[in-house]
């Protein structure tokens, strides 16, 4: 009797052929992704590099360093600061996805996903949706917290907005950098090894915290050339915030905007390929 | 002629072969498993049961061969097949953080099947496998048996007419292990088609229909569990020792005695050779103490499925040790 129930025939909707198939790929990304945030819900601590962490950090180099800290050329540091957290968030922000793309693929789940008739790309699409939700809410907490400390944007709504779809840019690359991380690494603590030791020195061989003029030379050189330096540079300069970059600078810093752009489509150019492949041999293989 | 073996079996495999650098995981499988019926592949670690449970799910390619499941090419239709077929691999493939009910709704939900009817599913399958007490518990906190039970009841959610298990018993308590048998007698009495890979020679017993066994990603025999052990069986002198060391003595022994080669099973501290109608316990008895042997049990038995493993996997490599042994033992006798 107990037979019955178990196979009881359930009647399967058919894999669609054609354009349908795209909203399939929608459907399945999006329970891929909603399982994402079931994790969050019963974790939330794995929300802390993206909520508490910037929070933390905008609290402490405010109050702790800004009475200190002066700004070359003029300005409030509170007001310079804040463009540095956010790419410093945003970069940190690779750790999340490598280590949740490590963990399942560590565990049988995404063997159980290829053997469903759902779409092939949708694994990937749905994490990569989870973990941008994840990066819109850090970058909301950072903006909140910032005005509360006496940040303010100057600049006109269309740089503003510019500025937000820079940062998303940003947040867009770094997350499949973390992914490719993710899926080369052995396990989640080699992410998390890889993504420390790669993302802390570039984060502050940087213009991040303070102007790059005071460091020695061969560190200047390395901060002028980082990504992470040009990103923050964009960002105060799409603000409408101080910059402290005097005329004469190394040109990734005079010209910000457009080299945060080009590190970013060259990142992606670079890591979309590499992470689809790895990704493959890792789940075919 | 073809469409006859289509609708009759579920699973067909040809020269089925996966290659991964130089080496073959798998070679030339030949596979025919009838509807409804249960197939066991059978082989230590590494004898390529995962890898052809890996190819007839579509999670990899064949390098060679071909295959249908429930009709459909796995290269060149694989949904179609993913459609028909459940999964269960040997790692956990629920989600340890989310709760049980949540997992299988995700897994209908992503059948495409409407939330409320996945909902209904994942509720009726809890209510089956004897879980519906354990539903809004996360996974992590379920015990082994359980998660097993989860890990079935998702491979279930479609309903699917093919069922793969690779070792759904491993690590289980032997209570845990005799309610999933139960379990998967009942799904095979319903008209799954079973195919599951173990190492328990047991469980092959208990449950297939069919055997296939594997070594070093070959066919070695093929057969019903009775026909393999009538084929490759046949009686047994079991002598159990009391000691690791006197292994090698008693196995000596019984040969000189016995009808063929001494098997060595160290965790049951027993050696056992194939017995001829003209082998006489007392002349076993005589030879083992002529060897000095402390032994603590001699008798005649049937050919287990574990005798047929024995004899037929890897034979090369102990006959190749036991001849070593013996070459040295000239060796020093020469010197």
């Amino acid at each position: 009797m107990n037979a019955n129930a178990i196979s009881t025939p359930t009647a399967l909707p058919r894999v669609p052929a054609g354009p349908a198939r795209l909203r399939w790929l929608a459907v399945d990304a999006w329970v891929l992704a909603k399982r994402q945030f079931a994790h969050i819900r019963q974790i939330p601590e794995k929300l802390f590099d993206v909520t508490l962490q910037p929070l933390m950090f905008v609290l402490l180099f405010a109050f702790v360093f800004g009475g200190v800290i002066a700004v070359p050329g003029g300005g409030d540091y509170h007001e310079y600061l804040i463009g540095g957290i956010l790419v410093q968030t945003l970069a940190f922000g690779m750790m999340g996805p490598g280590v949740s793309i490590a963990t399942d693929l560590g565990e049988g789940i995404i063997d159980r996903f290829s053997s469903l008739p759902m779409s092939r790309p949708a694994y990937l699409i749905g994490h990569l949706t989870a973990e941008f939700c994840a990066t819109v809410l850090a970058v909301t907490i950072m903006v909140i917290s910032g005005l509360i400390v006496g940040w303010g944007i100057s600049s006109t709504p269309l740089e503003a907005l510019a500025c937000f779809g820079l940062l998303f840019l940003i947040a867009i690359a770094m997350i499949w950098l973390g992914t490719l991380v993710g899926v080369l690494a052995r396990s989640p603590d080699g992410v998390q090894g890889i993504a420390f030791v790669a993302v802390f020195p570039l984060t502050f061989v940087a213009n991040t915290f303070v102007p790059v003029g005071g460091l020695p030379d061969g560190l200047r050189q390395v901060a002028e050339y980082n990504p992470i330096s040009a990103w923050a540079a964009a960002v105060r300069t799409l603000f409408g915030n101080p910059t402290a970059i005097p005329s004469g600078s190394a040109w990734p810093l005079e010209h910000s905007v457009i080299a945060s752009v080009a590190w970013c489509v060259a990142i992606l150019a670079i890591v979309v390929p590499l992470t689809v492949r790895a990704y493959r041999r890792r789940t075919t293989g | 002629m073809n469409q006859g073996i289509q609708t009759s079996h579920a699973v067909v495999a040809e020269g089925l072969g996966k290659q991964y650098g130089e080496q073959w995981a798998l070679r030339d499988f030949q596979l025919a498993v009838p509807t409804g019926s249960v197939l066991g592949l059978l082989g230590h670690n590494g004898a390529g049961k995962t890898t052809a449970i890996r190819i007839l799910t579509t999670l990899v390619a064949p390098t060679t061969g071909t295959a249908k499941v429930a009709g459909h090419d796995v290269v060149a239709e694989p949904d179609r097949v993913r459609e028909q077929i459940g999964l269960t691999s040997q790692a956990a493939t629920v989600d340890g953080l989310m709760t049980g009910a949540a997992n299988l709704e995700m897994i209908g939900r992503l059948y495409h099947l409407p939330r409320k009817v996945a909902q209904a599913r994942a509720a009726e399958l809890l209510a089956e496998l004897r879980l519906e007490d354990a539903g809004d518990r996360l996974v992590k906190d379920y015990s082994g048996g359980m998660r097993r039970r989860l890990d079935l009841a998702a491979s279930l959610v479609a309903s699917p007419p093919v069922l793969f298990l690779d070792e759904p018993t491993t690590g289980l308590d032997p209570e845990s292990r005799n309610e999933l048998w139960d379990l998967l007698r009942q799904l095979v009495g319903g008209g799954t088609t079973l195919i599951l890979t173990t190492q328990y020679l047991e469980e092959a017993d208990q449950l297939a229909d069919d055997v296939v066994l594997l070594d070093h990603g070959k066919i070695v025999a093929t057969g019903s569990p009775e026909q393999l052990k009538a084929r490759y069986g046949g009686e047994r002198v079991v002598v159990t020792v009391a000691a690791d060391d006197e292994l090698g003595a008693a196995a000596e022994a019984l040969e000189k005695v016995a009808a063929g080669t001494a098997e060595i099973d160290r965790e049951g501290l027993f050696v056992a050779a194939p017995a001829s109608e003209s082998t006489r316990l007392i002349e076993v008895v005589r030879a083992l103490e002529e060897g000095g042997v402390d032994a603590h049990d001699v008798r005649r038995r049937e050919a287990t499925l574990d005798d047929v493993f024995f004899s037929l996997t890897s034979p090369r490599a102990r006959v190749a040790s036991t001849h070593a042994t013996k070459d040295s033992d000239r060796e020093e006798a020469t010197a």
